[in-house]
């Protein structure tokens, strides 16, 4: 199996080979021009706004110079409180995701293969999924309370709808030649969803993984706003109401950065399961 | 002295189907009789109901009159004793090459001695060190080839092959139907062949069925001379060449006949 993949790549690799040639200096190139341009920017952008906040004399409680935002957000990393909080809040994220998921996936799966469940319950999902979610949140900490299972709640509703959605989309995108074969060698139903459809709905469902894993952070904060004990979202609400505006703002980098990492995991594990979508099919 | 049970037959043969404006009459009254080991090609014009035949033969489209017939049962759905090569190889592109070919063992929960004769199999067209490779590091005549070794493997009474060259190169095509002839003689299935080419018709068959354009009916069945093996040279030899020569014509004509009716 391993050498089977790394030959694979080794055919990957080939094949970009073969097709960058002609253009790898040029490319590789722009490549670093491209990075560098983003880093100068990066620095330019900052650099005006530390000095235009000094030069114009605005107080920082209005708007922090990033000075100030790289100073609380060191206070903040040498907090065990903060460290607490961030903890909190991922653990909602990544609870409310699973359970968002399971959920999406389960009740997408029912969907696609029975019209009649389909008729009952669709009509219903769609118009929760037109209601804000954060016009529920408050329902949700009058019924579960202030600590961490509504605001799990919250996150597992925003991340059920695209995951339900694309689910239902992928299982019925399956090649219809794919299905033929399946029904040619006497499959199951059971039989044709496992070796065909749920393979072919994998790319699918993964497109709706990451859409949920982003929905999931905006929940998880979102509840935690309208109710908590503790999370990043109160943090970022005590320091406003202290008018600790360079804390806010070092919240939104750690917030920035969480979401970051937890798309780019979604995608680590794609690339893996689906190692095969996106290339040329057989 | 009765007669053997054929292996295929079909008797009255007739499909019509809905569309939004009128029914449309793909296939006419045919009647066919397949003997055990036959190679048998289906040729005719585009749109003459080829492939629809091959879909009631395999039990995925249900026929509007008349019925197929497989050792001497009628057709009432998918067999296990079919084996299918499709236009093009439908391979699943998370299976390797070898769990492609195993699929029908999966499906059919067949004992795992079929793996043996799949890696036989897959030996004897030439895919042996492919086995843990993925479909899409094959060439498009790789792929057909592991395509017909997963129709195979299971060991049908009957294989049914629909045009599953088309979509390759012509360099491609001729040493597919030369492998395809080598895999005949060796294991003697019976075969219905659909194909455009007439060269392919000739160089692999028994008897060749000629098909009207819409609907299908069958026009004339061509006797091949039954010595084997035959190269593409030989297609040149006085009765091939006359051979593909009546099938041309008989094309031709049905063509025209197209033209006119559909006036």
């Amino acid at each position: 199996m391993t050498e089977g993949a790394s030959e694979r790549l080794n055919y990957e690799a080939a094949a970009e080979a073969e097709a960058a040639t002609v253009i790898a200096p040029a490319a590789r190139r722009s490549k670093y021009q491209a990075v560098s341009i983003t880093l100068v920017s990066l620095v330019v952008f900052f650099g005006a706004w530390e000095g235009f906040i000094r030069a114009a004399g605005i107080p920082s409680y209005l708007v922090p110079p990033p000075s100030a935002v790289l100073v609380a957000l060191e206070q903040n990393m040498t907090s065990l409180l903060y460290w607490q909080a961030i903890g909190a809040t991922l653990g909602e994220v990544l609870l409310g995701f699973i359970i968002g998921s399971v959920l999406g996936i389960g009740l997408g799966v029912v969907l696609a293969l029975s019209t009649m469940m389909n008729r009952i319950i669709y009509p219903y999902v769609v118009a929760l999924q037109t209601v804000p979610k954060i016009a529920i949140a408050p329902l949700m900490i009058v019924w579960f309370g202030f600590g961490l299972q509504s605001k799990v709640l919250i996150v597992a509703l925003t991340a059920t709808f695209p995951l339900l959605v694309n689910t239902i989309a992928g299982l019925r995108a399956t090649d219809a030649d794919r299905l033929d074969l399946l029904k040619g060698l006497c499959a199951s139903r059971a039989q044709t969803l496992r070796y065909v459809q749920f393979p072919s709905a994998l790319p699918y469902v993964f497109a709706g993984l990451n859409t949920a894993i982003v929905l999931a952070v905006i929940g998880a904060i979102v509840g935690e706003f309208v109710g908590a004990k503790q999370g990043l979202g109160v943090q970022i609400l005590q320091a406003n109401f202290n008018l600790d505006l360079a804390s806010v703002f070092s919240s939104l980098i750690v917030l920035g950065v969480i979401g970051v990492i937890l798309n780019a995991s979604v995608r680590a594990f794609e690339r893996r399961i689906c190692f095969w979508s996106g290339r040329r099919q057989g | 002295m009765t007669a053997p049970i054929p292996t295929f037959e079909m008797r009255g043969l007739g499909l019509v189907y809905a569309t939004s404006s009128s029914p449309v009459e793909a296939i006419r009254s045919l009647s066919l009789s397949v003997e055990d080991g036959e190679f048998i090609s289906i040729v005719g014009p585009s749109g003459c109901g080829k492939s629809s035949l091959l879909k009631i033969i395999h039990g995925l489209v249900r026929p509007t009159f008349g019925a197929a017939y497989i050792c001497g049962t009628p057709v009432n759905g998918p067999r296990p004793d079919v084996g299918m090569v499709f236009q093009t190889p439908v391979l699943l592109p998370w299976r390797t090459v070898l769990k492609n070919v195993l699929l029908p063992m999966d499906v059919q929960r067949l004992d795992r001695s079929v793996e043996a004769r799949a890696r036989e199999l897959l030996n004897m067209v030439g895919l042996a060190g492919f086995e843990t490779r993925y479909p899409d590091e094959l060439s498009g005549g790789m792929q057909q080839r592991a395509a017909i070794v997963r129709a195979l493997v299971h060991d049908p009474k009957l294989l049914l092959m629909d045009e599953p060259f088309a979509a390759l190169d012509a360099l491609t095509r001729e040493q597919m139907a030369l492998e395809l002839q080598r895999i005949w003689i060796t294991s003697r299935k019976t075969i219905l062949f659909v194909t455009h080419s007439i060269s392919e018709a000739v160089l692999l068959s028994d008897r060749i069925v000629l098909m009207s354009a819409r609907p299908g009916r069958v026009i004339t069945v061509f006797d091949c001379p039954r010595e084997r093996p035959r190269s593409f040279d030989d297609l040149a030899s006085p009765r091939l060449a006359e051979l593909a020569k009546a099938i041309r014509h008989g094309l031709d004509t049905t063509q025209l006949v197209t033209v006119g009716g559909d006036d």
